[in-house]
C-alpha cells in the first residue's frame, strides 16, 4: 500500500512552547554581539552618506545628479520602484499565503513584514527627494486651501501617493496587530522595570484572554483580506507611472501583471538574502529551515518565469505592433548603448532563477543566497532599463542623450540601503523576529509527532 | 498662613526668605523691587518667557517661511511724460557694429532697453534681425564695459581728459605730425563729417578703415572692373539661380539679414507661389548658407580660383566660342550652361578676399548680364570699405615711427590683426595712443588715453548702409557710465563742443532735407524720420559706373595647379561671436552653431578622411601650423582635405564669460597679394596628446528614418503638392478618439513654420532668451545636456555621409491640444488654456519632471540648479556665465518671472505678448487683428519662417498655412494634436 511521504516538520528540534519563547527572545536579550555593532556601524555610515547626498540634492538642486533635459528620471525612480518591489514580499507572505493557508509562512512573516515596512519607507524617500522643490512637496496632498488649488487626479504620480501611503499604513497596522501577543510575551518575560513599562504600553494591555485572542484573530483576518488586494494594486499603480505615458518602452499594457510578479520576485529574493543571514546569526536554524528556503525558491521560479515571459512578450509586441518607435526602443534596449544593462537584467532575472529547478540548488543555502543577490541586482537593472533606456532615446533623435550617475545619486541609493539595514538591525533587537504566537500554533502540525503517535 | 491685607505697597513690604520660601513680613521691600530682583538674578519671569517665546516663534516663522525679502518698488512722484509703468516704449534705432547692419526697434521698459525687435519699415533689413543684433542689448549691461575715461590706467573726468589731450594733439599738429584714426567701416555720414571736421583741424590726419571681415579683394576687383572701389547692392530675390563660391551670405557675408530676407522671399512656396530659386554652393567647410543650398559641392579653398576661372572659360566658350583651359577638378560646363539659361536672372557670389578671384566673379556676372538685374551698381552697400593694404601700410608706418598719434575707434587689432606682434610694436612707437572702446578689449590696454564710447543704445547716430538708405539711431537710455560718444570726443578735440545729436541734425538739415522734397519744416522731417528710424531718399550713386571688361587672360593663365593632398585651412566667422566682439555675451556663447550644434568653443572641423589619416577622433587635439591646440570635430560634408576653424574665440580681455573660451585663430590669417586671406593652403597638422570636451546641444545626427522633417523636391511638389507628406493622410485616417473634441470658442493659437524658409540663423533662439529671461547655464551644463533654450533648431544629416544634405527644424513647445505633459502632473502645474495654450504655473511646480519625461518633443526644460538667483536658499547660485550681476540683470524682461531651482519651464507662445495685445484690443474695443501678436521668435525671424495667429480665424495666415497640403505636425500619429504645424521642405534639385 502506498503511504504518502510524511511531511517534514515545519519546526525542527522537538521544541516545546517554552523553548520556542526562549529561542526567539534570545536575540533581544543581553548586549548585542560585536557583529551587530559592526553591521550597525557600516549601515549607519551608509545612511550618513545618504544624508549628505540628500543635503546636496535639496540645497544645490537636482543638478547634482546626472539627469538631463531628456532623461528626467534615472536612479531616483529606479530605486523607488526597486524598493517598492522589495516591499511586496512581506505582505504577500502574511496576507496571501495566509489566505492560501500556507502554514510555513509563520516562520518568516514577521521579519518579511518588517522588511516590507522598511523597504516602503526607503521607497517613499525617492519620490520625495526627486522633487525639484521638496519644500513644496505637500502640494501633492489634496488639502483644502483658500486658493482653491487641487491636485490632478489624472496623474499616476498622485495615484502613487495614495497607493503607497495606503499600502504602508495597512502593512504597518497588520504587522503591529500581529506583534501585540508577542509584545505581551516580551513584557511578561522582561525583568527590568523600564523594559516592562515600555512593552507593557506597546502591548496595549494584552492579557492573552480568550476574548483578546478571538478579537486578534478576527482583526488579523480582516486586515489580511484588506492587504491581499493591496499587494496586487500597489505595483500595478506604480507600473501606471510608465504604462499611461506616451514614451515607447513605457506605454505598455502588460506592465501591471509584469510589475507585480517582478515585485514579488524581487521581494522574495530580498527576504532570502536577509533571512539566510539572520537565521545563522540569531541561531534560528530550527525555525527557518531549508524547507522554508525551498518553498520561497519555488515562488521565485514561478515569478521569475513570469517576468521572463513578460520580457519576451514585450519584444514580440514591439515587433507585432509595427510601431517604429516601439520597435526601436526595444532594439535599443538589447543592442543600444545601454545593452550591458539589459543583458545583466536578462541574465540575473531570467537565467539564474531557472537554476532552482534543480533540487540540489534550491535546497542549498549558499547557492540560494548567491542567486538571491543576483535577482536583487537583476531587478534593479530591470527598473534601470525601463526608466533610463526608454527615456534616453525616445521620439526625436535630436534630443537623444546619455546618462551617467553622480556620486550624489550613488549616495542616495547607498543611503537608503544604510537606512534599511540600520532599521532592520534595530528591529531584530527590539521585536521578536519570528511570530512566537503563530509559530506555536504550527508546532504540532509537523508530521513527526503524528507519525509516532498514530503508527507506533 | 495668615491672610494679609494692605493699603499700599509700603505697608505691605514683604520679603521672601531664600531658604524657607516663607514670606518675611515687615521688610521695607516693595513688590516692584521684588520683581526687579527676581528679574535680575533669579531666573526668567513670565515676561521673559513671553519675550523669548515671542522671539522664537517669530524667528522660527521667519526662518521657516524661506521667503525672499520684499524689495520695494517706489512709484514715480511725478510721472514722466509718455511713460506708463508696466508698459513698454519702442524707439526706432539702428544697429551697426562695424560688421552687420540692422534697423531696429528698441523695447524699453521702465527706462531700460530690454529687447531688440526688427524694424519693419526698413527696406534693408525689413524687420529681420540676426542673433547678434538680438544679443547686442546684453552688451549694454556688460560688466567689462569701461565706466570712466582713464589716463594711463588712472580714472579721470572728461574735462581733465580733454585738457590733457587737446594740447598733445595740437602739439602734433604744430609739428605737422601724423594722426591716424583707425576705425572699422563707417557707414554714418555724420560720423564721417565729424571725422573730416577733425581732419580739417588736425591737417595731417588719416582715416584708415580696417574691416575684420574684409571685403578688400572685392572692393579692389570692382575698382579694376568699374573704376571705383565699391560693393554693389545685391538682389537675391531676383535671382532664379544663385551660385555661391564660399560666400556665406546668410551668415557672415556683407549683409546677412538683408540677404536672408531676399533669399527666403524666393524660397517660399505657399500662398500660390509655384517657383523658387535654385541655389548651388561650392565650399570647403559646411556653412550656414551651404547647408541651405539645393546642391552643395565640396571645393577646397585652394581650388576655388581655378574652378571659378574654369566656369568663366566655359561661359566665354559658350558665349563667344573662344577656348581657354584651366585645370579645375570639377566639371563646370553643366553649370555654365545652366547659368546661361538663367541669363540676367542669376547671381554668382564669392566669399574670397582675393582680388583676382573677385575679378573673375565680376566678369562672370557681367557675362551673364546680371549687372542691372540682380546686381545694382547704382546703389552701393557700404558696410565694407576697408582696404587691407591700407592697414598693412599703416602698421609699417607705425613701426617706422611715422605716426605720432592714433585714435582707435571701434577696432581691436591687437586681438584680430594677424600679425599681432607687429601691430603691438608699431603701436608702442606711436606717441599718442587714444582708444575709444565700448567694451573692454585687448587693444585699449596699450592705449594711454581711454575715452570710452557709448554703447550704441545710449548714443545718437545715423547710417547710410546703402546709397540712399538712411537710418537714425537714438539713445534708449541715459548713458549708464561716464562715457561719451566717440564723435563727440572727436568734435571736442577739434574745438567744437557740439553734442552729436545736434551735429547729426545739422548734417541732415544741410544735406538730406533739401533733397527730400519734404512738405514741412525740418523739425517735422526729423521727427518723422526719427520715429520711423529709416529714411529712403531714393538717391542713386551720382557717378554711373560701367563694366570696363578688363583683360583676364593673364589671371586665368597664372592660376597654379592645386596640390591635391595639401591640407587647406578655411577660417570662418560663425553666427554667434562673429569677429570676437561678442565673446563676452553669454547668450551668444551658448548659442549652438547651426551646423555643428556646438557652443562655448571654437574647434577644428575636419573630414572623416583627414581624421583617419591623422588618427583623430572627435575631441582629440591638434595644432595647425603650431598654433593651438584646437579640439577636433569630425564634420560630415567637410571637404576631405580642408580644416575649418571659427575666428572670434580666445579673447583675453573681454570679460568673465569669454575667459578660456576657444583659441584665437587670427594669427593663422595671412596676407596674400596685399589682402588678408582667410584661406590657407598646405598647413601642417599635428596631433597633440589629450582630449577636450566640446559642448554640443545635439549629439545624435540621424533622423533614424522617422518622418520628422518631411522633404520633397520642386518637380514632385509641382506634380503633387502633398509629395513628401503622403503619410499624413494615413495618419489622419487613423485618427479616432472616444473623447469629445475640444472646442475653443474664441481664440485658438497656432503656429506654422515653413521649413523652406528657415535658414537656421538662430536669431529666434536669442530673441526667445531675451524675451523670456531664459537662463544661460554655461558650458559645463551644456555638456550635461541641460541647456535651457525654449526653442531649438534640430538639424539632421541625410544621404551620403561624405557630403550629406542637411535639414533643420525649429522645435519649441508644440502646445498640444491633447498634451501628454498635462495629465501626468500630480499638482496640475501645467494646464491647458481655453485658447489652446499649454501653460506652466511655475509657482505650483514641485519639479517631478514627469511632464518632461512624457513630452515626446522634449521641449521642457528643468532648472537643475539655481541659475537665476531666484531660489529660497542663498549660497547655491549656479552662474558660470556671469549672468547674475546687478548690471546684467537689468536686461531681464519684467513681464516674465525668473524661474527658481527645481522648476520646469518651456515655451509659452510668449503669453505675455498675447495678453498685452489682447488688452490693447479690449481697451480699443476691437477684435485682434491677424499678425498683431508676434511671439519673439516670429518677430525676430529674418526669413519670416514662423507665422503665429488664430486658428479659429479661417482667414488668418496661420490657418491658411495649416490648410496647405504641405502642412504636417510632428509626431501627429501620437494623437497629441500639436498646435504647431510645419510646411514640408522643398528642394529645387530636379533641374
Amino acid at each position: 500500500m502506498y503511504v504518502s511521504p510524511i511531511r517534514e516538520p515545519l519546526i525542527k528540534g522537538n521544541k516545546d512552547y517554552s523553548q520556542v519563547t526562549k529561542d526567539i527572545l534570545a536575540p533581544m536579550a543581553g548586549t548585542p554581539s560585536k557583529y551587530w555593532y559592526m553591521g550597525m556601524t557600516i549601515a549607519g555610515a551608509a545612511a550618513l552618506f545618504g544624508a549628505w547626498a540628500s543635503f546636496m540634492t535639496v540645497f544645490y538642486g537636482i543638478g547634482t545628479w546626472g539627469t538631463n533635459k531628456t532623461i528626467g528620471w534615472a536612479w531616483d525612480i529606479t530605486n523607488f520602484v526597486w524598493w517598492v518591489g522589495i516591499g511586496h514580499a512581506g505582505t504577500f507572505i502574511s496576507a496571501i499565503l495566509l489566505l492560501f493557508r500556507q502554514k510555513w509562512r509563520t516562520s518568516i512573516n514577521r521579519s518579511a513584514e518588517a522588511m516590507t515596512l522598511i523597504a516602503i519607507a526607503c521607497a517613499g524617500f525617492f519620490p520625495l527627494i526627486h522633487m525639484g522643490r521638496l519644500l513644496l512637496g505637500f502640494f501633492i496632498f489634496p488639502y483644502p486651501n483658500t486658493r482653491a488649488l487641487w491636485v490632478n487626479f489624472n496623474s499616476p504620480l498622485l495615484w502613487d501617493v495614495f497607493a503607497i501611503s495606503t499600502y504602508f499604513a495597512v502593512s504597518l497596522v497588520f504587522w503591529y496587530v500581529g506583534l501585540i501577543p508577542d509584545i505581551g510575551t516580551v513584557r511578561d518575560k522582561a525583568k527590568d522595570k523600564i523594559r516592562k513599562a515600555i512593552y507593557g504600553f506597546l502591548s496595549f494591555g494584552w492579557t492573552g484572554s480568550a476574548k483578546h485572542w478571538s478579537r486578534h484573530e478576527t482583526i488579523s483576518l480582516i486586515l489580511a483580506g484588506l492587504a491581499a488586494p493591496l499587494v496586487l494594486s500597489v505595483h500595478t499603480i506604480v507600473s501606471f507611472d510608465f504604462a499611461t505615458s506616451v514614451i515607447p518602452g513605457w506605454h505598455t499594457t502588460i506592465f501591471p501583471p509584469y510589475f507585480v510578479s517582478g515585485a514579488i520576485f524581487s521581494g522574495f529574493a530580498m527576504v532570502l538574502t536577509l533571512l539566510i543571514v539572520t537565521r545563522k546569526a540569531l541561531h534560528l536554524e530550527d525555525y527557518i529551515t531549508v524547507n522554508h528556503v525551498e518553498s520561497m525558491n519555488k515562488i521565485i521560479i514561478l515569478t521569475g518565469s513570469i517576468v521572463g515571459i513578460a520580457y519576451l512578450t514585450e519584444f514580440f509586441m514591439a515587433w507585432y505592433s509595427g510601431v517604429e518607435y516601439e520597435t526601436y526602443a526595444f532594439f535599443n534596449r538589447a543592442f543600444g548603448p545601454y545593452a550591458w544593462a539589459y543583458w545583466i537584467m536578462m541574465t540575473c532575472n531570467v537565467i539564474t532563477p531557472q537554476l532552482f529547478w534543480f533540487k540540489k540548488i534550491r535546497t542549498n543555502l549558499v547557492a540560494t543566497f548567491i542567486i538571491s543577490i543576483f535577482v536583487n541586482i537583476g531587478m534593479w537593472f530591470e527598473r534601470f532599463v525601463i526608466v533610463v533606456t526608454s527615456l534616453h532615446r525616445d521620439y526625436l533623435p535630436s534630443s537623444w542623450t546619455m546618462y551617467k550617475p553622480t556620486i550624489v545619486e550613488v549616495g542616495l541609493y547607498v543611503g537608503t540601503l544604510g537606512l534599511f539595514f540600520t532599521l532592520f538591525l534595530l528591529f531584530i533587537r527590539v521585536f521578536p523576529v519570528i511570530a512566537i504566537a503563530e509559530i506555536k500554533s504550527v508546532l504540532k502540525s509537523s508530521g513527526e509527532h503524528q507519525k509516532h503517535a498514530d503508527h507506533e | 498662613m495668615e491672610k494679609k491685607y494692605y493699603k499700599s505697597l509700603e505697608e505691605l513690604s514683604l520679603v521672601i526668605d531664600q531658604e524657607s520660601g516663607q514670606e518675611i513680613l515687615g521688610d521695607k521691600k516693595s513688590i516692584l523691587a521684588l520683581q526687579t530682583e527676581a528679574k535680575s538674578g533669579n531666573g526668567p519671569t513670565r515676561r521673559d518667557f513671553l519675550k523669548i517665546f515671542g522671539f522664537t516663534v517669530a524667528s522660527a516663522a521667519v526662518a521657516s517661511s524661506c521667503e525672499q525679502p520684499v524689495r520695494k518698488a517706489i512709484p514715480y512722484l511725478i510721472q514722466p511724460e509718455e511713460m506708463v509703468p508696466g508698459k513698454a516704449s519702442y524707439y526706432a534705432s539702428t544697429f551697426y557694429d562695424g560688421v552687420d547692419y540692422c534697423s531696429i526697434l528698441v523695447k524699453v521698459r521702465d527706462g531700460r532697453p530690454i529687447k531688440i525687435e526688427g524694424n519693419t519699415l526698413s527696406t534693408v533689413s525689413r524687420g529681420g534681425t540676426s542673433a547678434r543684433t538680438q544679443a547686442s542689448v546684453l552688451n549694454l549691461y556688460d560688466n567689462s564695459r569701461h565706466t570712466k575715461p582713464a589716463i594711463k590706467g588712472e580714472e579721470t573726468s572728461w574735462e581733465q581728459m580733454d585738457q590733457q589731450l587737446v594740447p598733445l594733439l595740437e602739439a602734433i599738429n604744430q609739428k605737422g605730425g601724423k594722426i591716424v584714426i583707425l576705425s572699422s567701416s563707417i557707414i554714418s555720414p555724420s560720423t564721417k563729417a565729424a571725422i573730416s571736421l577733425f581732419a580739417s583741424h588736425y591737417t595731417n590726419t588719416e582715416h584708415v578703415q580696417y574691416d575684420v571681415i574684409s571685403a578688400s579683394g572685392m572692393l579692389q576687383a570692382n575698382e579694376t572692373a568699374f573704376g571705383k572701389a565699391f560693393i554693389p547692392a545685391y538682389h537675391f530675390e531676383r535671382a532664379k539661380l544663385i551660385v555661391s563660391f564660399d560666400a556665406d551670405f546668410l551668415g557672415s557675408w556683407l549683409s546677412p539679414v538683408e540677404f536672408t530676407k531676399q533669399y527666403t522671399a524666393n524660397r517660399k512656396l505657399h500662398e500660390g507661389k509655384k517657383t523658387m530659386s535654385r541655389h548651388l554652393q561650392y565650399e570647403g567647410g559646411m556653412s550656414l548658407t551651404g547647408s541651405n543650398a539645393d546642391k552643395r559641392l565640396m571645393l577646397k579653398p585652394s581650388e576655388q580660383k581655378a574652378t571659378i576661372a574654369t566656369l568663366y572659360n566655359e561661359l566665354v566658350q559658350l558665349t563667344t566660342g573662344t577656348q581657354n583651359t584651366t585645370n579645375a577638378s570639377l566639371d563646370m560646363a553643366p553649370l555654365a550652361a545652366e547659368l546661361l539659361e538663367a541669363k540676367g536672372e542669376s547671381l554668382v557670389v564669392c566669399g574670397s578676399n582675393d582680388t583676382e578671384t573677385q575679378l573673375l566673379v565680376v566678369a562672370i556676372n557681367a557675362l551673364l548680364g546680371n549687372y542691372g538685374n540682380t546686381i545694382d551698381t547704382g546703389v552701393h552697400l557700404k558696410v565694407r570699405q576697408g582696404i587691407d593694404s591700407n592697414m598693412a601700410s599703416l602698421v609699417d608706418e607705425m613701426n617706422a615711427g611715422a605716426v605720432d598719434g592714433i585714435i582707435l575707434y571701434d577696432v581691436n587689432p591687437v586681438y584680430d590683426y594677424p600679425d599681432r606682434e607687429k601691430f603691438i610694436s608699431g603701436l608702442q612707437k606711436v606717441g599718442l595712443k587714444i582708444a575709444m572702446p565700448v567694451l573692454n578689449e585687448e587693444t585699449s590696454v596699450y592705449a594711454d588715453y581711454i575715452c570710452p564710447d557709448h554703447h550704441y543704445l545710449e548714443a545718437w547716430n545715423d547710417a547710410e548702409v546703402k546709397t540712399g538708405h538712411y537710418s537714425l539711431a537714438q539713445p534708449a537710455i541715459r548713458p549708464i557710465f561716464s562715457t561719451r560718444a566717440a564723435q563727440e570726443s572727436l568734435l571736442a578735440w577739434c574745438g567744437s563742443k557740439m553734442d552729436f545729436r545736434k551735429f547729426i541734425q545739422e548734417y541732415w538739415e544741410k544735406n538730406l532735407f533739401p533733397k527730400a522734397g519734404f512738405a514741412g519744416t525740418f523739425t517735422a522731417f526729423w521727427n518723422e524720420k526719427l520715429h520711423d528710424g529709416v529714411y529712403n531718399s531714393g538717391e542713386k550713386e551720382l557717378e554711373v559706373v560701367a563694366y570696363k571688361a578688363p583683360e583676364l587672360g593673364a589671371i586665368v593663365q597664372n592660376i597654379k595647379g592645386n596640390e591635391a593632398e595639401a591640407v587647406d585651412l578655411d577660417l570662418y566667422f560663425n553666427i554667434s561671436v562673429g569677429t570676437g566682439k561678442y565673446a563676452n555675451n553669454p547668450w551668444l556663447q551658448e548659442l549652438p552653431d547651426p551646423i555643428t550644434k556646438a557652443c562655448w568653443d571654437n574647434y577644428a572641423c575636419v573630414s572623416q578622411k583627414l581624421a583617419d589619416q591623422y588618427g583623430l577622433a572627435d575631441e582629440s587635439l591638434i595644432t595647425i601650423n603650431k598654433l593651438g591646440p584646437f579640439p577636433v570635430l569630425i564634420q560630415p560634408g567637410q571637404e576631405a582635405n580642408t580644416v575649418s576653424i571659427a575666428l572670434g574665440y580666445g579673447r583675453e580681455k573681454a570679460g568673465l564669460a569669454s575667459e578660456g573660451v576657444g583659441v584665437n585663430a587670427y594669427p593663422l590669417v595671412t596676407l596674400s597679394n596685399g589682402n588678408r586671406s582667410f584661406e590657407l593652403s598646405g598647413v601642417t597638422i599635428e596631433k597633440v596628446s589629450g582630449e577636450y570636451k566640446i559642448a554640443r546641444t545635439q549629439t545624435h545626427h540621424s533622423m533614424e528614418g522617422r518622418e520628422i522633417i518631411r522633404e520633397t523636391n520642386l518637380g514632385a511638389y509641382l506634380e503633387d503638392p502633398k509629395s513628401g507628406n503622403e503619410v499624413r493622410e494615413e495618419i489622419l485616417a487613423h485618427m479616432k478618439t472616444l473623447y469629445p473634441k475640444k472646442d475653443y470658442d474664441g481664440l485658438h493659437w497656432g503656429m506654422a513654420i515653413d521649413l523652406n524658409s528657415c535658414t537656421g540663423c538662430n536669431a529666434c533662439i536669442v530673441a526667445c532668451s531675451a524675451e523670456n529671461n531664459v537662463p544661460v547655464v554655461g558650458k559645463e551644463q551644456v555638456l550635461k545636456a541641460r541647456e535651457m533654450h525654449w526653442i531649438r533648431i534640430d538639424r539632421y544629416y541625410t544621404g551620403d555621409p561624405e557630403n550629406p544634405e542637411l535639414v533643420r527644424q525649429p522645435i519649441m513647445c508644440q502646445h498640444c491640444d491633447n498634451a501628454p505633459c498635462e495629465n501626468v502632473c500630480p499638482v496640475a502645474a501645467t494646464t491647458h488654456s481655453n485658447e489652446g495654450i499649454n501653460q506652466m504655473a511655475y509657482n505650483r511646480c514641485i519639479g517631478t519632471r514627469y511632464c518632461n519625461n512624457n513630452c515626446p518633443y522634449k521641449v521642457r526644460r528643468f532648472n537643475f540648479f539655481d541659475y537665476t538667483n531666484s531660489d529660497a536658499f542663498t549660497g547655491n547660485l549656479h552662474d558660470t556665465a556671469n549672468m547674475e550681476t546687478d548690471l546684467r540683470k537689468l536686461v531681464l524682461n519684467p513681464d516674465v518671472v525668473t524661474r527658481a531651482k527645481g522648476v520646469i519651464e518651456k515655451c509659452s507662445f510668449c503669453i505675455q505678448r498675447i495678453q498685452e495685445k489682447k488688452l490693447d484690443a479690449k481697451m480699443e474695443n476691437r477684435m485682434l487683428a491677424d499678425g498683431e501678436v508676434q511671439p519673439a521668435c516670429a518677430q525676430s525671424c529674418p526669413a519670416d519662417a514662423i507665422i503665429f495667429g488664430n486658428l479659429n480665424d479661417s482667414n488668418s495666415k496661420v490657418s491658411k498655412m495649416f490648410a496647405d497640403e504641405r502642412n504636417y505636425h510632428v509626431l501627429e500619429e501620437l494623437h497629441v494634436m500639436p498646435s504647431v504645424g510645419y510646411l514640408t521642405k522643398v528642394k529645387n534639385t530636379n533641374a
